[in-house]
Parts: C-alpha cells; structure tokens; sequence
C-alpha cells in the first residue's frame, strides 16, 4: 500500500529536518533488505514466538456475546503478550532492524508507557543502551511503568516542553535523535513520523491481523463481519486491519479517543476533529486551531492522547476503507469495568475504546454476524487512574 | 535584484533571528528596526508555532511566549506590513511547515510577496519535500530556503545545485541553542557547496556571539544567530530592543574586521 515516496494517497512523506534525512534514507535501505531476508525473518519469527508469545490467543467472548445479544464477539488478546501489549511486536522487529544496522542505542517515545517499556525490554534483551522519553504528565499517571523500565534499564527522561503529553514526547525524541544519529535508532512506537516508520511499523504489526485471519477461518471457516481496534496514532489498529484490507466485506472500525466528546475541546479525537496538516514528519490530520497551532488535546487514556493520526490510516479514511469512530471517557471507562466484570478481563483503557464501540454495535447485529475486538493491552496499568475516575482516592 | 541577492553583494552578512511577538509585537517591531539600523544584513522572523521540533530550549521559550500572548499568522502579517513602512532590509519568514500549509500555502505565500518577505525557512521541509510549497515560491519570486547539515553528505551536491537565495547551513547536530564549540568540518562543507553553486550560503546554529560569528563567517559568506538574541529578550522583555541593536553592532563589526 505504500507509495515508493512513503504515501498513503496524499498523506506520509518525511518533513523532517536536513539533519534526519540519511538517518531515514538509511533506514529504509536496511529494511528493504532486511525484511526479505530469511535469516532475519527466522529470528524475528523465533523472538515473536518464544519471546513475546505469540501467536496470541483469538478468543471466543461468550459470556459478552450472549450479554449483548447480537453478532458473535472474539478478542484478539494482544494482552497477552510479554509486556502486556501490542507493542512488543513492534519493538522487536525494530530493535532486530537497529541492531542489524550496527546501532547500539535506542530511543523512543511513550505515552502509557506500554511503548516505553517493550523498548526498555527489546534493548535489555538485545543489550542495547535505551533512554525513553516522556510526557512529565504522564510519568504521574503512569508512575509504574516509568518504575518498570528503570528496572529494565533504561533512562527515562521526563519532558516538560508544551503539554507534557505524548506529542512533547514525540518531538523531544526527535530532538534527541538529531542529537545523536551514529550509534542511535529512533524506536518509533505507532504507525507515524517520517516514511519510512509507517511502513515499518504497520509490517511489523500486521502478525495481528496476520493471526487473526488464520485463528478465525480455523474457528469459523470465515472471515468476521467487523474488526475493531483503539486509535491513537494506530498501529494496533493497523496491524489488526492490514490483512483485512483487500477484504472489502469485512467491515475496518478504529475507535478514537472523544475525552470529554467531540464537541469539547478535550478530546483526542483527530479524524472526527481535526483537519489535514503536516506535523512530526508526516502529512496526516491533526487537531489543531485556525493557523495551525497543534492542539493540546486530552483523553483520560495516555496512549491515545495522540493530536494526529498514521498515514495510512488517513487514506483508509479518505477512501472509506475504514470508519472512524469516537469513544468517550465515559464509555471508555464502562466497557474496562464490562469487560472485568463480563469476561474475567481488564482491558487498557486504551483497548476500552474498541470494546467500547462493539457494545454498541454488536446488539445492533444479527446473531450470526462475527466481531473482532482487538484488546491492544492489558488494564493493570490503569486501575488506579480507574478508580480515582469513580472517586476512590487510590494511587500507585 | 533581490534584496537577499544585494545583502550577499556587500561582503560577509549577518543574519539574526527573532521570535515574532515574544514578549509582544511592539518590542519584535522596535527590535527588528534596531537591528537594520545596527548593520543587521537580512532579519530572520519566526512565526510561532506550537511544537518547535528543530529548537532549543530558549527558542521553545520564546515560542510558547508568543503563542500565550495571542499571536497569529495575521497579526505577523500586520508586523512585517508595519516594518516594512520603515526598513527595505531583506526579511525571511522562518516556521514550521504546518504554519504555512494550515494558512492555506498559496494564501500564505501570496501575502508573502504582497507584505514584502524575500524567503522562506522551513526547518521541517527537506529537499524531498520541498515540491510542496517551491512552485508557489517561484511564482510569487520568495526564495525557499535550502539546508545543509552535518549529516548531508552526499546529498549536498544535490541540495546546492538548486538552492535560491542562500543556502542555511546548519553547524552542529542537534537543535538551536548556544555551543561553546562547533566542531563540524563546516569549510569541507562549504567547499562542496562551493563546487556546485554560486547561490551564497550561511551558518546558523549554535553561535553564541561575535567572535564565534566571525569565524562562522570567514569560513562561509554569513552567520545567523538567534538562541543568543533570544535569550536577550527573555533577560530583557521590553527593555531588549537597544540591547539587541548593540549586539547587532557588535556582531556586524566582528564579522567585517
């Protein structure tokens, strides 16, 4: 789907400084090597198997399908894996990659810290120096997992720049990275920045969609009505959508974060909000006001707190591939506590997002329709922001 | 000929940088006039922007200053319609590509042309890239400044040869902000440039202040410096602009000897 310049349609491409140029022509060189490689297929197959444990399980919601009483609801639990989310997939194949192409260090972004971590944990594997940056105000809410990749190892650094988010996160990687180009690999955590990260990291992700393909003809003997994921930058969603894409029967549905709704000016939802412009190396849509200033967006789940959106993602939008739907803070938080109560399982309150929406649309459905729930991670991380949202004073 | 061209024709340049509207538009305008008259060969105006990716701390500041003070592209319009009252100094825009292509890039660089800009800097507009905006550019005859970093290599042939106005060379890794040492091999650099383009080039990034500006100088045709203004405005506010117009002084002297 990738143009040879890094388009999806109009969007992608690297806007990024002079600085950066080689380091990304560099890279896209290696990849293209790489990733027809068999020797460097096999010990990437090798440490998504016995390392990150996957395949991960497609499971049959039994307890929620009869609950809500319409299409037959599986979850991809994608919170099942080593660090407890999607991520690892991701950081694996790049943190393979970086290594391959004689780099010793690793940095990266993070917004709930699920990014951060996988990082910290591919570089200890890998014996790779990591420093991660992250937002200041979400170094408090996710206070355990900043503790977790000490452990691992890494430096964390707290960024106080702009709102102390993921997108500040994000920039001041990129600084970090024009700083040091050498020995340093930028471990992109989502489906955006410069070409070639969104390519790289859709293929990386795209095992989810690869699974669940297989998981469900063999359960099934078909594919499902409708997969649905969290967005934030997306690259949960993209790797659940990937396989899927040609199939123009099944239906592609990527949850975004509305925060306070999409008629406030707290939300994170950025294809029903915001509008197209260039921004972190990448021609996408952005939340953001009248001469383009980023907005400081908001979404009660870190990971989401996101002012743009993939590329690719964008082009599925713009050509109706995929629907975009947005998920508030308050349905987001009442599908985690369903899901716990219902299926014996916490999902992120990123992943929330997605069950969120099949509680919508599932009892809309006929009973013999299928529905797949990407659950991108696991909730642990988030039950004390959860229960400081219903007024119990708890904290890590 | 262009008024960036007639600043290149004079001898070695000096190019300083302001944030617009830090602390407030009044002061940018004072400022901006200070350093015309003080020797200043083009002035560097930045639009704010939100997320300033190729900046340093202190011109992140300067930034979010601007921004918390309510500036916009349209009130940055209105400055340099205001300046230009007063000064026929070569002016380039310097922001972010989302300021330009948000505005609606052919309205933003028509206004360009009518208000009186000669260039255009985009930190986050490689040469791949430049497609976007150049044939607005060209048609509206504002150059769309190239840049050459350290990492450039090979491709700086390449960037060289199509360059417009001058050509900003970047001198370190990394963002802006003051250095007390660059150790790039800018003259390797510059040579190459040489090889492939007679268009001028300057360096930016890092310089603290006229010694180090001078030497940036005789290595290439011009300095830019801009945390170091900056900073300057931070200490100051609104007390900056006959501070920055010695500095200017100073600079340009430097440079000159």
């Amino acid at each position: 789907m990738t143009n040879p310049n890094g388009r999806f349609g109009i969007h992608g491409g690297q806007y990024i400084p002079e600085t950066l140029m080689n380091a990304v022509i560099e890279l896209e060189e290696a990849y293209n090597h790489y990733k027809n490689d068999p020797e460097f297929n096999e010990e990437l197959s090798k440490l998504f198997n016995e390392y990150a444990n996957r395949p991960s399980r497609l499971y049959y919601a039994k307890k929620m399908t009869e609950d809500l009483g319409g299409a037959k609801i599986y979850l991809k639990r994608e919170d099942l894996n080593h660090t407890g989310a999607h991520k690892i997939n991701n950081v694996l194949g790049q943190a393979l990659l970086a290594k391959k192409m004689g780099k010793t260090r690793l940095i990266a972004e993070t917004g709930a810290g699920q990014h951060g971590v996988a990082t910290a944990t591919a570089a200890a594997l890998m014996g790779m120096e990591c420093v991660v940056f992250m937002g200041e105000e979400d170094t408090k809410r996710q206070a355990l997992n900043v503790y977790r990749m000490r452990l691992l190892g890494a430096e964390v650094i707290p960024v106080k720049s702009g709102t102390a988010t993921l997108k500040d996160a994000v920039s001041e990687a990129m600084r970090e990275w024009t700083n040091r180009i050498e020995d340093t690999h930028y471990c992109l955590g989502s489906v955006m920045g410069p070409h070639p990260f969104p390519t790289i990291v859709r293929d990386f992700q795209a095992v989810i969609s690869k699974e669940i393909k297989e998981q469900m003809l063999e359960a099934e003997g078909r594919l499902p009505d409708a997969v649905i994921a969290c967005v934030g930058g997306g690259s949960n969603a993209i790797g659940s959508f990937y396989h899927f894409i040609e199939d123009k029967e099944v239906a592609l549905i990527g949850c975004e974060a509305a925060g306070r709704g999409i008629d406030t000016f707290e939300t994170a939802a950025t294809i029903n909000t915001g509008r197209l412009g260039i921004f972190h190396g990448m021609k996408s849509y952005f939340c953001q006001d009248q001469f383009g200033q980023i907005a400081p967006v908001y979404s009660i789940s870190a990971g989401l707190d996101y002012p743009g959106i993939g590329p690719e993602h964008a082009y599925l939008h713009d050509i109706h591939r995929a629907e975009y739907v947005a998920i508030t803070d308050e349905e987001a938080v009442q599908a985690f506590e369903y899901l716990a109560k219902t299926e014996g399982i916490i999902p992120a309150i990123e992943s929330a997002h997605a069950v969120a929406h099949a509680m919508k649309i599932a009892p809309t459905m006929e009973k013999d329709k299928i529905i797949v729930i990407t659950v991108s991670g696991r909730g642990d991380k988030d039950c004390a922001a959860i229960a400081r949202y219903r007024g119990e004073e708890i904290y890590e | 000929m262009s008024r960036i061209k007639n600043a290149f024709a004079n001898g070695k340049v000096f190019i300083p940088f302001i944030t617009c509207g830090d602390p407030d538009l009044v002061t940018t305008k004072k400022a901006v006039l200070e350093m015309a008259a003080n020797g200043a060969d083009i002035v560097e105006l930045g639009i704010p922007f939100s997320d300033p990716t190729a900046e340093g701390p202190v011109i992140q500041g300067a930034n979010l200053r601007a921004l918390s003070g309510g500036v916009t592209t349209d009130k940055v319009f209105d400055l340099v319609r205001e300046i230009r009252r007063e000064t026929d100094i070569a002016l380039c825009f310097m922001t972010y590509a989302n300021v330009v292509y948000s505005y609606d890039a052919e309205k933003f660089i028509n206004t360009c042309k009518e208000i009186g800009i000669d260039g255009l800097i985009l930190p986050d507009l490689p040469y791949e890239e430049k497609e976007e905006f150049l044939p607005l550019c060209k048609a509206c005859g504002v150059d769309l400044i190239s840049f050459v970093a350290p990492t450039s290599e090979d491709r700086i042939a390449m960037i060289a040869k199509e360059a417009t106005g001058f050509i900003y060379v970047v001198s370190s890794l990394g963002v802006t902000g003051m250095r007390s040492e660059i150790t790039t091999d800018l003259p390797k650099i510059v040579s190459v440039i040489r090889a492939n383009t007679d268009t001028p080039c300057a360096i930016g990034f890092g310089i603290s202040g006229p010694e180090q500006a001078a030497k940036m100088a005789g290595i290439s045709d011009g300095a830019i410096i801009g945390s170091a203004i900056i900073r300057i405005l931070e200490k100051e506010g609104k007390n900056a602009p006959e501070m920055i117009g010695e500095f200017t002084k100073a600079v340009k002297t430097a440079i000159m000897a």
